[in-house]
Parts: structure tokens; sequence; C-alpha cells
């Protein structure tokens, strides 16, 4: 783990870069409530394109409402949110995915009766086109398109070295591999911002570090943009360029790693006031 | 030793995603393909085609449609009877209007026809899911068997309410009517079968396949992935009902010869829902074995007692047939919910390594 942190230390050690950066998606006084309970009250922050953006907080903070509202999900009752510049009206999930926002989930959501392949082919299904008249002679337009996203498909199943549960269902696969189709899954999705909902829950050490891995690689190789929540603060320190700290639905910090972890509404709120 | 599969190796995608990635597959399907068109055709008598060889063709291409619906996207559905008749009905209004007609014509056509029906009762299951949704298809079932009684157009005025086939042909051969030879209705009825099973396959292992799928598995996360509810279930209502249509079709013009409204009432609905539960929800070999025990088990039943000299009468072979079917589904639900397709890939697992264990 200790030589890609290293790495990553250096790059955000320069400030500047983030200055060029142009904003992917900026979120704007969003609030939203479900009857009487309010879920996110207020927040602002923006995700720059390229970086990767860890969203914290202790539990019941609103992380995963404020994921739900950026993929679609949600509808806030105030706030605008700006994909690529544009304002965004209310999308359905869908759209969100053809838009190139893919997400994965604190419970691990794979199609259970389906294989690895299948899984993440699924995730590439927005982009396939031939007609179900073409289908079901499967010779001719469906096989060559079949064939292309498998190219595709299986770069990912390279890059996450999972070749040898290719034909598993997933179902049967250990809960570090079912994370992992997860991330396959949404990466088959050629996301231009990837949400990542804990993907170190429930994970040993060995199995964080690989996925740590893989997200960092992600971002690098790729060019990806994620925002991830986590518990894990070792992980959030490192791999983060930015943090925004959320605590009962609202901000109560954002910044770089260490300005975060010096924040005294943070440590507050992670350890408590005296009274 | 007769399944291994060592040595096989793919070079290309496209080899890796054939129909038979691995050999012994391809030929036991053309072994089983060769025994429906040569060997049975040769030995059958006209009993066996009447009473076993075409209704399992047929009633295993209802369980097919409607285990693309239940099966493969997870939409639990009562009303694939009344989808039949609709095929039935289409097609006899499609041969009494052109009697020049084609009568595959008239039944591949007729499958639209219940294909809009079902995309239409299917609406619901945008909205509602399991049991409710399966009490929304009861209403199709109801509805459309009262349809079929008062709407006298369908059934051309006739004054018993029924629907007769006409005899017709192809080619010159009579294939439907009461002319119609029982090994010319079995071979036509194959054909379809084939086809659509082909056509099935290809379906269910390709992008709608893995749509329906998603669907049925975790509808949250498949429209999270990007795929659109409303498509992958009305293409799913779409697709099944036409294969049940055509089901239909094939059931009143090349098996029955006749049809009254009551033919399509809910015991057949059930009858196609056990074929589908006993072969394997989410199989598609599953539904030829269902309907292969579903069909065989009364006829056996019939023939067992007099073979072996026991005497008993028709009732109680009837009221016997009855608890075995009720035992064996109770059976399957509780130890293998997939069905007799599932019984299949664990031989056929096995098989593959033996002699040794794993």
């Amino acid at each position: 783990m200790n030589a890609f942190v290293a790495d990553k230390a250096l790059s955000s050690a320069n400030p500047s870069a983030d200055e060029d950066r142009e904003v992917l998606l900026n979120v704007e006084n969003v609030s939203l409530s479900f009857g009487g309970v309010k879920a996110i009250t207020d927040i602002s922050f923006d995700i720059l394109k390229g970086e990767i953006r860890a969203i914290i907080g202790p539990n019941g903070a609103g992380k995963t409402s404020m994921l739900n509202v950026i993929n679609g999900f949600y509808h806030p009752q105030e706030g605008t949110i700006t994909w690529q510049g544009k304002v965004r009206n209310k999308i359905k999930p869908h759209e969100a995915v053809s838009q190139g926002i893919a997400r994965t989930f604190q419970n691990v959501a794979l199609f259970k009766g389906m294989s690895t392949l299948d899984n993440i082919m699924a995730g590439r299904s927005t982009r396939m086109k031939a007609n179900i008249f073409f289908q079901m002679i499967w010779y001719g337009a469906a096989m060559r398109e079949e064939i292309e996203h498998r190219k595709r498909v299986e770069d990912i199943i390279d890059f996450l070295e999972i070749q040898a549960i290719r034909r598993t269902p997933v179902g049967k696969l250990p809960y570090g591999l079912q994370k992992r189709v997860e991330l396959a899954r949404a990466l088959a999705m050629e996301p231009e911002l990837l949400l990542l909902d804990e993907p170190m829950a429930g994970m040993n050490l060995e199995e964080k570090e690989d996925m740590s891995r893989f997200i960092v690689d992600v971002n690098q190789e790729f060019g990806t943009t994620i925002a991830l929540i986590e518990h894990d603060m070792g992980v959030v320190m490192d791999l983060s360029d930015r943090v925004v700290v959320l605590d009962y639905g609202k901000k109560i910090a954002d910044g770089r790693p260490e300005e975060v972890q010096a924040n005294q509404n943070v440590i507050d709120a992670y350890l408590g006031v005296a009274h | 030793m007769i399944f291994r599969t060592a040595g096989q190796f793919k070079t290309s995608y496209e080899a890796d995603q054939a129909l038979f990635p691995i050999k012994q597959d391809f030929y036991l399907v053309l072994g089983v393909l060769l025994l429906a068109y040569v060997v049975f055709p040769l030995t059958a008598s006209e009993f066996a085609f009447k009473a076993l060889l075409v209704p399992v063709l047929i009633y295993s291409l209802a369980a097919l449609g409607l285990n693309i619906l239940t099966g493969y996207c997870g939409q639990l559905s009562l009303g694939t009877a009344a989808f039949m008749g609709v095929g039935a009905y289409a097609t006899y209004k499609f041969m009494s209007i052109f009697p020049e007609m084609n009568i595959f014509v008239a039944i591949f056509l007729s499958g639209f026809f219940s294909a809009a029906v079902g995309v239409a009762f299917g609406l619901p299951s945008l909205r509602i899911k399991g049991f409710y949704l399966a009490i929304a298809t009861l209403a199709a079932q109801f509805f459309l068997v009262w349809l079929f009684e008062k709407w006298a157009w369908l059934y051309n005025y006739n004054a018993s309410g029924a629907i007769e086939v006409s005899t017709s042909s192809v080619f010159g051969i009579t294939v439907t009517g009461p002319t119609a030879l029982p090994i010319v209705q079995y071979y036509c009825v194959l054909i379809v079968v084939t086809l659509v099973t082909w056509f099935a396959i290809n379906l269910t292992r390709g992008r709608y396949g893995r749509m329906w799928k998603a669907t049925r598995d975790m509808d949250i996360a498949a429209e999270l992935v990007g795929i659109k509810l409303i498509t992958a279930k009305l293409t799913a209502f779409a697709v099944s009902s036409y294969i049940v249509g055509i089901a239909g079709g094939l059931l009143v013009f090349f098996w029955k010869g006749a049809a009254e409204p009551n033919l399509f009432d809910i015991p057949l609905s059930f009858q196609i829902l056990f074929i589908a539960i006993i072969g394997g929800l989410g199989s598609i070999l599953g539904n030829y074995l269902g309907a292969i025990l579903i069909v065989a088990l009364p006829v056996v039943l019939n023939l067992l007692p007099n073979a072996l000299g026991i005497p008993i009468d028709s009732a109680t072979l009837e009221h016997l047939n009855v608890m075995i079917v009720g035992a064996l589904i109770i059976a399957f639900l509780i130890l293998e919910p997939h069905g007799l397709a599932r019984f299949y890939a664990i031989i056929r697992e096995k098989l593959i390594l033996w002699p040794f264990p794993y």
C-alpha cells in the first residue's frame, strides 16, 4: 500500500494542479427531506474532474442520501445540481447512467443468479443497440455487438484480476470478490464519475489494500473521477484529494485531508464534545 | 469421461459464446433432434402422436413462454391460458377471413395479437410486484375467457360457441382439420417448436436475457446500471405472450381440432405454471423435462396398472394423477426450486469431472 500512497501524496502536494481542473459536478444548496425527517440540509460542494473526492461523516449523516441525489435516485426539494456545466433537471437513475454516472452500493447489489461475466455485461446494456429481431437470430449484428462489448468487459476483468471467477454465479462468491465484481460492473458503464458507497466495508486488511489499489488505478489510468464514502479514515486520508464532512445532514468541513483532520468541528462530530 | 472438456480450447470470443461451447453438448442435442425428427416418426403409433408427442411439444412451448416472463424476468403470471386463447382465436379469425392463408403465417402473425394483449395486461407490472401482479394477470385470465364466450364475432357466430378447425394445406399436404395425418401435424409442431426454442435461447443469452435476469434478481440495481425497467418488463411480457400465443394456435389447430372458451380456463394456466416450476424456472431445457413429466405421468398411470394386472378404475387414476403432481410440486419447491433442469446441470457438472469428485 505504501508505495502508491507516497505517489499520491506527491501528486496532491502540488496544489496548483487542482485549480486548473474544471468542475465536473456542482451541488448547490441541496436539501432533501422525507416527510419531517431532514436527510440533507443546505449542502453545497463540488467535485473536480479527475479527483478522488471523499464524503465522510458519522452514521446517519446523509452520505448515502447524497449519492442517491447525485445519481438521480432521490430528488432534492431544494437546490441545484450542475453536471458538466449544465444545470440538471429531475432525472431518472438510468438517465444518470447514460450521462456518465455509475455507482456501487453499500450492501452488495449484484444480480445473484447471473455469472460474473453476465453481471459485468449487464453494465453495458445501455450501450448495446441491436434490436430484438437481430438478437433472436444471433448471427450477424447481435453477435458482432456482443463480441465487441465482451472485449471491453474482458479488459475490465483483467484489470480487476477476476479472470478465474468469470463463469461463477456471483451468489457463490465471497464478499470481497462480490465487491470487486460490483466495481467491475460500474466500470463497464465507462463512467465520468464513479460513486463508491463504502467500497471497503467488511473487508480484511488485504482486501482493503487490493481495493485501494484498484481505486487509485481506476482514477489514474482511466482518469475517472471518483466520489467515495468510506469509514476507514486511514483509507480516506491516503486516497482522497479532498474530503467533505457531513454530520446530521449538514456540511461541517470541506478541504484537503490534512485540513479536515485538524478541523475542530470534525473532531467534535466524531469524538463528541464534553458537556 | 463422457463429458471430458479437456483440450477444447477457445481462441476467440465467437467460439466461447457459441451455442454449444462444449462438443458433447452439441452431440447430445444432435441426438435429441435425431430422436425427435427421425426415430419417433418412424416408430410412434397414432396414439403416441396424439397423446404424448404433440402435447409434450405444445405444452413445453407454452411453458417456455411463461418461463421467459416468470423464470427470466421474475414477473409471476397466472394468465397463460388466456394468452394462449388470444393466439388460438386470432389464428382462427385469420384462417376464416383469409382461407387461403398459409397456416404457419397465420399462427406467427397471431402471436403479435397475444403479444399486444400481454403487454396491455403487463402494464400493471410497472407498479406492482409478486403476488399482487399475479392477481392482476388473473384479471386477464377471467376477462379474456369471458370475452371468448361473449364476443360472438370471435367464433363466427357459431351456434355452439366453439371454434372448429377447417381443413387447410401447405404445399399440397393437408396439415390441419380432421383428415390431417398425425405424423404431419407432429412435424409441423416440431418445426415451429425447434425454431422458437432457438430464438428463445438466443434472446435469453444476449442483451435482453441479461436485462430480464437483472430485473428479476434486483430491480433497483438494474435501474441503477441503466436498465429501463419499463422496457425490460414489457419486452418480457411481449416475448412471453408471443410464444404463448403461438402455443395456443398450435394447441387448437394441430392437436385439439376444436376449442371452447373454457379450454383456456385457469386449470390450463396452472398446468403450464406447474410444468415451468417442475422443469425449472429460468431454464429453457426445464420446460421440456417438465412437459414430458406432466404429460407422460397420466398416460403411464393409465397403462401401468393394466400391465401389472392391478385393477384400478379410471376415476381413481385421475385422482392419483392429481395427487402425485401436487406432491411433486411441493417436493420441488422445497427440495430443488430450480427443478429438473437443475438436476441435469448437476449431473453434467459431475460428468465433466468424473471419475474425480472435484
